[in-house]
C-alpha cells in the first residue's frame, strides 16, 4: 500500500518498523513503557517476557489494534499511529489461529487477497493460495473445513494466510502455545525454515525461553512494560546487563552481595561471610551496591585438589545430562550453586558421588557483577 | 411430583389435542366423534373471510418481521459498543419489553397512537396541498405492523445478541488484519456468524405476529387478522372449521419454532 509512494532511496539497513517511546495505558494499567525499537529488515525477533510484561501489546501496536498513548510506530520510515489495521502492510498468526469458521481453507488462505482494490482475478488468487498450501506442506488441503483439522494443521493454516499477503512484517502471538511439546519443537523448526526461505521479518510473542532462544536472531526481552535487553541470544546469555535477564536466560547462579572495589574491568563483590567474588561489570556500578554475582554453571570446574582460587563444596546431588553431568553443591558460606561438568572433564577428574567433597573453581572474569532490577 | 408435572402437561395440552383431534371430524358437532374427514380444512381454506385474514396475518408478520429483524440486528450491532450503566438501561429496557403483558402494550399502543393521530390529524389536513381531503392517520396495517415489529423488535435484539457473545472477537480483528475494510468485514465475516442469529429471530418475530391476538385487537383498527377473525367467529359457536383454522396456525407457529431452535442448535456447532 504507502510501500509505493516511497522513494527507491531507502538502504537495506533501515530498519523495516520502529517503536519511539511507545507506550500503552489503560486507565491507571501501564501495559507498556517507552518502548524503544529498531526492527531490522528480514530478522527474526522475539519478545520474550512473563504473562502480563506488556509482549502482546507491543505486538497488537504494531499491527494496528492498539493506539499508543504516547510515542510513535513506524512502519519503513513512516509514522502509522493513525493507520488502521487493515491499511497496514502487517499481517498477524493469531494465538488461537482465529481462521474463519464459515469459510474452507482455500477461501481463508484468499482472504487477505480478495480484500485488495483492485481484486486479483480468482486464477491467480487460486495459484498463490496453491503456493501457500505448498509451502506450509498441505497441499490439497484447500477444501477441506477449519474443523476437519488438526490443532498443527490450524496452525498451518493461520501461517498460510497470513504469507500468501506476503506483508513486511509478520506478528506471531504465541502461536505454538496450544500445540503439544513435540509438535511444537516441529513447528518450530519449521517456522524457522520458512522465515529463511521468504526473508519475510518475523516478530514472535513468547513467553518460553528454549522456544525464543533456539529460533530467534535477537531477542527482546520485556518486564513490567518495559524493554530491559535487546540482544542475538549469545549476547544475552553470554553478557546480560541485569540479574533479571541472566535468570530468563538460561540457568545461572546468584550470588548477592555488595560491591566493594570498582577497578578497570574488574568489579568486586562482598558476599556472604566475608568471601569475595570478583567479575566483570557489563553496566557501570558503584562502591556499595547492592549486587548480585552471576556464574553459569558450566562456567565452574569441580576437582578434588585445591588450585588457585576455590571454594571447598560437598557434592548433594548429580544429575547426569549424556554429554554433561549437573551437580548440586553445597559451600557452607555461599550456600547451594549448580556445576555442569563436561563428560571429558569428568573422564580426567574421575565422576564425583553425593556426600564427596570437592573444590569448585571458576576463572577470573568468569562471573557478571549485576545491578539487582 | 411426577403425578402433579403430568397433571399440569395434561391440563395444557389435552385442549390442544382435543381441538387438533375435533379438527378432523367427520360431523359438525364439537363434542362428539364421528369419523375422520378433512372436509373442514377444506371448508376453511374456502371460506373468503379466512382468506382475507389468513392474508392480512401473513402480511402483517411479514412485514413486521423484516422490519423487527433489520431494526433489531442493527440495534444489536449498535450495542456492542455500548458500555457501562448506559448499557445495563439498554439491556434492562430490552428485557423489560419482552416481559411487558402484551395486554399492557396493546392499551399503551393504542392510547399513544390514537393521541398521536388525533394530534396530527388536523396539522396534515391544514398543510395537505391537494385539493381533495387530506388522508387521515387510522390504526389499521401500519399501527399493526409498528406495533408487532416494536415488540418483536426486542426478541431480535436478545437473540441476535446472545449470538454475537458467542462469536470469536479475534475473527474480526483477523478480517480487518487480513485488510479488509470495516463494512467488508461485517460482510464477510460478521453476517455469516450472526446470520444463524439473525435468521432465528426473524423466525420467532413472525411467528410471534402470526399468533398474536391481543395486542392486535388492540391496535388493528377495521382489519382483521386470522386470531381476531378466529375470536369473533367463536362467539357464534365453536366449529370444526374454528378448529381447522387453529390447528393450521398452530401447525404452523410450531414448525417456525422448532426451524428457528434448529438454526440455532446447528449456527452454535459450526460457529
Ligand atoms: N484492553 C485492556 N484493558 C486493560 N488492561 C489491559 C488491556 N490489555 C492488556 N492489559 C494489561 O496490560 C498488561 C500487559 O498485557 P499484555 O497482554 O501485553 O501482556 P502479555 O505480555 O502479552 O502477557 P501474556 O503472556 O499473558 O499474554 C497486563 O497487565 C494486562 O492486564
Ligand atoms: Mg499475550
Amino acid at each position: 500500500m504507502e510501500s509505493n509512494l516511497k522513494p527507491f532511496s531507502e538502504t537495506q539497513a533501515a530498519p523495516i518498523a520502529e517503536l519511539r517511546g511507545a507506550s500503552k495505558h489503560y486507565g491507571a494499567v501501564v501495559a507498556a513503557e517507552g518502548l524503544n525499537l529498531a526492527i531490522r529488515r528480514g530478522e527474526f525477533l522475539s519478545f520474550l517476557g512473563p504473562s502480563g510484561c506488556g509482549k502482546t501489546t507491543a505486538l497488537r501496536m504494531l499491527a494496528g489494534f492498539e493506539t499508543p498513548t504516547s510515542g510513535d510506530i513506524l512502519l519503513d520510515g513512516q509514522r502509522v499511529n493513525d493507520v488502521p489495521p487493515h491499511q497496514r502492510p502487517v499481517n498477524m498468526v493469531f494465538q488461537h489461529y482465529a481462521l474463519f469458521p464459515h469459510l474452507t481453507v482455500a477461501q481463508n488462505i484468499g482472504y487477505g487477497l480478495r480484500q485488495r482494490r483492485p481484486r486479483p482475478p480468482e486464477t491467480e488468487i487460486a495459484r498463490a493460495v496453491d503456493q501457500a498450501l505448498e509451502t506450509v506442506r498441505m497441499p490439497g488441503f484447500g477444501p477441506r473445513r477449519i474443523w476437519e483439522m488438526s490443532g498443527g494443521q490450524q496452525q498451518r493454516v493461520a501461517l498460510a494466510r497470513a504469507i500468501v499477503n506476503q506483508p513486511k512484517l509478520l506478528l506471531l502471538d504465541e502461536p505454538m502455545a496450544a500445540l503439544d511439546k513435540k509438535l511444537r519443537r516441529e513447528m518450530q523448526i519449521e517456522l524457522q525454515t520458512l522465515q529463511r526461505q521468504l526473508g519475510i521479518t518475523f516478530i514472535l510473542v513468547t513467553h518460553d525461553q528454549e522456544e525464543a532462544l533456539s529460533m530467534s536472531d535477537r531477542i527482546c526481552i520485556m518486564r513490567g512494560g518495559r524493554i530491559v535487553q535487546v540482544g542475538s541470544p549469545r549476547e544475552l546469555y553470554d553478557r546480560p546487563t541485569t540479574r533479571y535477564v541472566a535468570d530468563f536466560v538460561g540457568k545461572s547462579n546468584f550470588f548477592a552481595g555488595k560491591v566493594t572495589k570498582v577497578a578497570a574491568g574488574r568489579t568486586e563483590l562482598a558476599v556472604a561471610a566475608g568471601r569475595q567474588i570478583a567479575g566483570v561489570a557489563p553496566v557501570d556500578i558503584a562502591v556499595g551496591q547492592t549486587a548480585t554475582a552471576s556464574l553459569r554453571p558450566e562456567q565452574i570446574a569441580l576437582s578434588r585438589e585445591t588450585a588457585g582460587q576455590t571454594v571447598p563444596v560437598e557434592v548433594i546431588n548429580r544429575i547426569f545430562l549424556g554429554e554433561h553431568t549437573e551437580y548440586l553443591v553445597r559451600n557452607i558460606d555461599l550456600g547451594d550453586f549448580l556445576v555442569l561438568v563436561s563428560r571429558q572433564a569428568e573422564a580426567s577428574e574421575g565422576g564425583f558421588e553425593p556426600g564427596d567433597q570437592a573444590f569448585a573453581s571458576w576463572t577470573d572474569g568468569a562471573a557478571l557483577i549485576l545491578s539487582d532490577d | 411430583m411426577r403425578i402433579y408435572a403430568l397433571a399440569v402437561y395434561l391440563f395444557l395440552y389435552i385442549p390442544i389435542g382435543i381441538i387438533a383431534l375435533f379438527s378432523f371430524n367427520a360431523g359438525r358437532h364439537a363434542s362428539q366423534f364421528q369419523g375422520f374427514s378433512t372436509q373442514w380444512y377444506g371448508k376453511a381454506l374456502s371460506n373468503p373471510f379466512v382468506m382475507d385474514a389468513l392474508t392480512t396475518s401473513l402480511t402483517v408478520a411479514l412485514s413486521s418481521a423484516v422490519l423487527a429483524t433489520l431494526f433489531g440486528t442493527m440495534a444489536a450491532m449498535a450495542l456492542q459498543s455500548v458500555r457501562g450503566r448506559l448499557r445495563l438501561a439498554f439491556d434492562a429496557l430490552i428485557y423489560i419489553a419482552v416481559m411487558v403483558p402484551g395486554i399492557v402494550i396493546g392499551i399503551a399502543t393504542l392510547i399513544a397512537l390514537v393521541t398521536v393521530f388525533d394530534w396530527l390529524n388536523p396539522i396534515l389536513a391544514a398543510i395537505w396541498p391537494l385539493a381533495d381531503a387530506a388522508p387521515k392517520l387510522t390504526l389499521g396495517y401500519g399501527s399493526l405492523i409498528a406495533a408487532h415489529g416494536l415488540f418483536a423488535m426486542a426478541l431480535v435484539i436478545i437473540i441476535v445478541r446472545a449470538r454475537m457473545a458467542g462469536m470469536d472477537r479475534s475473527l474480526i480483528e483477523a478480517s480487518a488484519d487480513l485488510g479488509a475494510t470495516p463494512w467488508g468485514t461485517f460482510r464477510q465475516v460478521t453476517l455469516p456468524q450472526i446470520f444463524p442469529g439473525i435468521l432465528a429471530g426473524f423466525l420467532l418475530a413472525f411467528t410471534f405476529s402470526f399468533d398474536d391476538f391481543i395486542i392486535a385487537f388492540f391496535v388493528a383498527g377495521s382489519q382483521t387478522t386470522l386470531p381476531i377473525y378466529v375470536f369473533s367467529s367463536i362467539r357464534r359457536g365453536v366449529t370444526p372449521e374454528i378448529n381447522a383454522i387453529g390447528t393450521m396456525v398452530l401447525g404452523v407457529s410450531l414448525l417456525l419454532l422448532v426451524a428457528a431452535q434448529a438454526i440455532l442448535q446447528r449456527g452454535r456447532k459450526a460457529g
